[in-house]
């Protein structure tokens, strides 16, 4: 029954010993925090149960920020590293481990819940409808992905973590050169997420075709639901194909399979072109939000409507087709031609102009409007500097010969934090303040805000730009150690201090949120609508309540909420008392979160090959999947008065 | 202006918008399409798959030493008919009989078992013959290729199963018969997938 | 060296890695006829038209289409992109052409292993080991393969990289137009080994190159086929070593076992060499 690596279940390394000790602690006091106030009742209905959008919104938000903490420390371990020539700090074992789970948790269990939080957050909100097409698998999602993170992260504790780059290139992972459990704990970690991800794609994609109000017509619907869309369209068809590139790795990794094996007659390449097809498409995915954010801070802070909102439309559909066409710009040097490599040199080249379109667009947006400067502005007027220079960087990467000298260099590395960090994470925090009152009902501080936005604004450049003169030095990724006497040296340790400083930032953005939780009744939002904006979610109350909107309304027009106001319709557009019926809202359920678990045993048993515990997972997920099937009415209705003493406790009637 | 104000804004259209705006059941096959696009996708991926590999053979056995004309043409005849009766399933649905729903119903599943049977040995025959999934990278693309199809179509029968018992319980209502629509497209889908399965693979595999 | 040296990329020793720096050059500048604007104007706007009460410039909040202005700021990247279109498409064609016609070129075979470089001189009958000596001014064809997961052969200084693909026949052109040592290093990630897989590139006039061939002929150690072997198995790095011979075929052999049997232009490649 024991796979034959056991012996290397637990490794011998203090600081694994410490993590192991640490994490232990942690778990116990959160157990013993959550009896002692008897809280376990409130986290199963409140919370592990629920089909609300809004909720499950606030869980992915909450789940990336805590990947983004272990992401990060991966990354401060790795600069430390490579802050002086020869450091024996980490060993290359470790190093290798850290550097593959910090891009897959950053790309996978970071970027991608943020998105999904905003998704779930905003959209349905936004389009004037009470929660998403399918409540019940949005929060299979959320549990697919947190089962998949888990199963990823637990892999630093027991049998070790995968150690071959986030890209997981074959043939170094397979059998032959790495029997460890460690990849197959990247392949099931990402095969659950990946179905998580998959089923929200095609959530939203119903969610914003069938759900919208009437009158909303595709052409009126704000730009992130457009975002979104687009977002979404790019899911399904790109993940497919990491399922495929996984699955057939995991085959032949447990069945002795050649896929992508060096003999035999497998074919390295082909992992190659599967795994990108997909990872080409998911960098867009993951900046379509970003833009979508921006399309809505912009004109909120500018007062004034979005420049060409048209334009905005056509470059997102531009930038959704366009994303299937460029994956091999990602191995220009894997000998594919030069016929090959000039298309998609000039295709990847093509994808910067409707990019490029919308910086313009959104600076118009801010010309001859009123600009403030709040927390969500300043994010996203800090993303424009970055975006540039980073699509800039992109386009020199595109040309194919100059990729010959930047590929797999610190150039590169450079390239796509600017475009990651810059374009990404940038447009998330913008959307996480501007929205965060709409979420909680309060608002962010701004003081400490600002510091927090400095210091990582500040440590981001000291940290990346020595990166790209790094890269020009000849300096190669995924080392662990460099010879003193490259000239390599001040640069690295400037990237380290930059490093350092982000770090801090990411404190303060902690200490932001704490701060704010505690002072939340001054930072209250009582009006629903603290930043004066344009969108339909601003027209209810902060928080909104569960059922949304008492009253779907009927839109006219774009910027629909802000055209109200214009016109000082405000008190008309709350319900009338006459208008409120019986809403039919889905009920919570256990399974989602039964399933996911039952998905995280199947992928314990893959990573250990112990296939009882295999058919136990899937026996599970199947029974749960058939009870699920018996049910004859998952909703419930919520009587016409109930709404009103709640609209009127909300103030609104 | 005052005017314009009223017209945009009026109550009229307010009115028409209580309660909901869509039907839950429409809804649900609206996205069971967009699932077929996506797993569409994922067979085009293992077909792509399949096709770099298939001259890979490692100086194995190859397409003409294990494929069955006779086999795969039985496979093809039941997989085709009981796409068929699968339409005659629904086909009644609609007429709301009852009895023949049922009937209809285990006889595309008794079907997909007896594919499912035919297939499973075909595989148990290439083993016996030591062509195994790891002897070579024709032979992994292969026993991939058709066993996902397999899985699918396995899935699919119990998900015929736990209808036909709703159906006998509940009998046919709204619900059902969205249930039956999806699982209906699911059959058709995996039957349009194995014409290609059947084209690409064995036809091309033995001409 | 000074501070200017260490920028590898910047100071290329032969026409390929020139023909890539005037690449970039060329996209840098391109590039920045829209980010300086860019820049200068986000200053100018954020600071124009911030929200306080006596700033005067104006306020059109309805304002929101100009077909002229969208026109151009389509215009402007299509053209740019147009431009650097046409030479990344000029130059990625000429970077599979040897880079001068006049001299015969030479051939070495360079196998990436765990965790070190084999080069093999078919010519010349010869082979090292993280170390390869070419003779300046003389196009270099090297042919690159891997007996271990893929890597990339990089020389920033003469020229861009090409990966070192198992079972695949990879052909990149380089040449020093200058005596020197070059820095060399993988490309791609293979493993515990891979910080260190460092190579240098000697080139030196040819007279003197021949007389180094000479000399390794005379006085180094032959790579015997069980050396061959240790040297594939052993999952390590290694110093730079020579050998007055190797198995005849070995590079061959390793293709054609890892897939490129499969692969009609590999096979075309390692045959036209032979």
């Amino acid at each position: 029954m024991l796979p034959h690596y056991w012996p290397t279940l637990v490794t011998g390394d203090p600081l694994i010993y410490g993590a192991d000790a640490s994490i232990g602690l942690v778990s116990i006091a959160i157990v013993f925090v959550l009896t002692y106030y008897k809280k376990w009742g409130w986290l199963w209905r409140e919370w592990l149960t629920t089909v609300d959008h809004k909720k499950i919104g606030i869980l992915y938000l909450i789940a990336a920020l805590l990947m983004l903490f272990r992401g990060g420390v991966d990354a401060l371990l790795m600069r430390t590293q490579l802050s002086r020539p020869n450091l024996h700090f980490l060993a290359a074992d470790h190093y290798d481990q850290i550097f593959t789970t910090h891009g897959t948790i950053m790309i996978l269990f970071v970027a991608m819940p943020l998105i999904f939080a905003m998704f779930n957050i905003v959209v349905p909100l936004q389009i004037g409808a009470r929660d998403v097409a399918y409540p019940y698998l949005n929060a299979i999602s959320f549990w697919m992905f947190f089962f998949g993170a888990l199963l990823l992260n637990i892999s630093f504790v027991i049998g070790g973590s995968p150690d071959a780059g986030w890209v997981s290139y074959a043939p170094l992972t397979e059998n032959q050169f790495d029997h460890g459990p460690g990849e197959n704990f990247y392949i099931m970690a990402l095969q659950i997420t990946g179905i998580g991800s998959m089923a929200t794609g095609i959530n939203f994609i119903i969610t914003i075709l069938r759900m919208r109000a009437p009158g909303m017509t595709l052409m009126r619907m704000p730009l992130f639901t457009w975002s979104a869309l687009a977002a979404s369209i790019v899911v399904i068809y790109a993940f497919p194909a990491l399922t495929v590139a996984l699955g057939l790795l995991l085959i032949d990794r447990v069945a002795g399979a050649h896929f992508f094996s060096m003999d035999h007659g497998g074919n390295p390449m082909m992992y190659a072109n599967l795994f990108w097809i997909w990872g080409h498409p998911e960098v867009y995915i993951v900046i379509l939000p970003a833009f979508g954010v921006l399309n809505e801070v912009f004109p909120a802070f500018s007062g004034k409507r979005i420049f060409g909102y048209s334009t905005m439309v056509a470059s997102f559909m531009a930038i959704t087709i366009l994303s299937f066409l460029l994956w091999a710009h990602h191995f220009f040097t894997m000998g594919a031609g030069p016929g090959v490599n000039a298309f998609f040199a000039l295709a990847s080249m093509a994808i910067g102009i409707p990019t490029g379109v919308k910086v313009f667009n959104w600076m118009f947006t801010m010309y001859r409007g009123r600009v403030r400067m709040p927390m969500p502005m300043r994010w996203a007027v800090g993303f424009i500097p970055n975006f540039v220079v980073g699509g800039a960087t992109g386009v020199m990467l595109a040309t194919a010969p100059g990729d010959y000298q930047y590929h797999n260099s610190y150039f590169l590395i450079a390239h796509f934090h600017q475009v990651l960090i810059g374009g990404t994470i940038y447009g998330m925090f913008a959307g996480m303040y501007f929205w965060w009152p709409k979420m909680f009902g309060f608002l962010l501080e701004e003081r400490i805000g600002r510091l927090a936005f400095w210091l990582w604004n500040v440590g981001f450049y000291v940290t990346f730009f020595p990166q790209y003169l790094l890269g020009l030095m000849g300096m190669t990724r995924r080392i662990y150690t460099y010879p003193a006497g490259m000239g390599w040296s001040s640069l690295n340790l400037l990237s380290t201090v930059g490093a350092v400083i982000m770090g801090l930032g990411f404190l303060f953005i902690v200490w932001n949120i704490l701060y704010s939780v505690m002072h939340r009744s001054e930072l209250r939002d009582v009006t629903g609508d603290p930043w004066n904006a344009r969108s339909l979610e601003w027209s209810l109350p902060s928080p909104a309540p569960h059922y949304n909107f008492a009253v779907i309304p009927t839109i006219t027009r774009r910027d629909e909420w802000w055209e109200i106001k214009k016109y000082g319709r405000t008190e008309d557009y709350r319900p009338q008392p006459g208008e409120i019926q019986d809403i039919h809202m889905p009920n919570n359920s256990g399974r989602p979160f039964l399933f996911s678990v039952a998905f995280f045993v199947v992928g314990l048993g893959f990573v250990f090959e112990w296939y009882a515990v295999v058919i136990l997972g899937f026996a599970g997920v199947l029974a749960i999947m058939l009870h699920r099937s018996q049910e004859v009415d998952d909703g419930h209705q919520i009587p016409a008065d109930e709404i009103r003493h709640e609209e009127i406790a909300l103030g609104r009637l | 202006m005052a005017v314009t104000k009223e017209d945009a804004w009026g109550v009229q259209a307010r009115s028409q918008t209580t309660g909901s705006t869509h039907d839950e059941n429409e809804l649900r096959v609206a996205g069971f399409w967009v699932f077929l696009a996506t797993d569409m996708i994922l067979f085009a991926c293992l077909f792509a798959t399949y096709i770099v590999l298939r001259g890979n053979t490692d100086g194995g056995p190859g397409p003409r030493q294990l494929f069955d004309v006779t086999g795969f043409t039985e496979e093809t005849f039941i997989l085709l008919t009981s796409s068929f009766t699968c339409g005659l399933a629904t086909h009644v649905m609609h007429e709301g009989r009852r009895r023949a729903l049922v009937l209809w119903l285990s006889v595309t599943a008794l079907l997909g078992l007896l594919f499912v049977g035919l297939e499973v040995s075909e595989f148990v025959r290439d083993v016996s013959v030591s062509a195994t999934i790891s002897r070579s990278g024709f032979l992994s693309g292969f026993f991939t290729l058709v066993g996902t199809h397999g899985c699918h179509v396995s899935l699919g029968i119990l998900w015929m199963g736990s209808i036909l018992f709703q159906v006998m319980r509940q009998g046919i209502t709204p619900a059902i018969a969205r249930k039956l629509t999806i699982v209906g497209l699911y059959w058709h889908f995996l039957d349009v997938v194995w014409v290609f399965l059947f084209t690409v693979v064995y036809l091309m595999g033995v001409m | 060296m000074n501070g200017n040296a260490q920028f590898l990329v910047l100071n290329p020793a032969g026409p390929v890695a020139r023909i890539e720096l005037h690449l970039i050059v060329v996209s840098i500048i391109l590039v920045l006829i829209i980010v300086i604007p860019v820049m200068l104007l986000l200053a100018y706007i954020t600071r124009r038209y911030r929200d306080h009460p006596d700033n005067t410039a104006p306020y059109m909040p309805e304002w929101s289409e100009s077909k002229l202005l969208e026109i151009i700021w389509w215009g402007i990247p299509v053209a740019i992109v147009g431009i650097l279109g046409v030479y990344t498409v000029y130059d990625t064609f000429a970077l599979v052409r040897p880079p001068m016609k006049s001299a015969s070129p030479l051939t070495v075979q360079v196998t990436s292993l765990n965790w070190k470089w084999l080069f093999q001189y078919p010519d010349q009958g010869i082979a090292t080991v993280n170390e390869v000596d070419i003779p300046a001014n003389r196009p270099v064809q090297f042919v690159i393969t891997a007996n271990s997961p893929m890597n990339g052969f990089w020389v920033p200084q003469l020229g861009g990289q090409e990966y070192a693909m198992p079972g695949m026949a990879m052909r990149l052109w380089l040449e020093a137009d200058k005596p020197g040592i070059f820095y060399g290093h993988g490309g791609n990630f293979t493993g515990r080994g891979y910080a260190k897989m460092a190579f240098h590139v000697v080139s030196r006039p040819q007279r003197d190159f021949d007389r180094w061939v000479k000399l390794v002929k005379q006085s180094s150690p032959a790579l015997t086929q069980s050396g061959y072997q240790q040297l594939v198995n052993a999952q390590s790095n290694t110093p730079t070593l020579l050998f007055s011979s190797y198995p005849a075929g070995s590079f061959e052999r390793t293709i054609r076992h890892q897939g490129g049997m499969y692969m009609q232009r590999d096979l075309s490649i390692i045959n036209a060499d032979r």
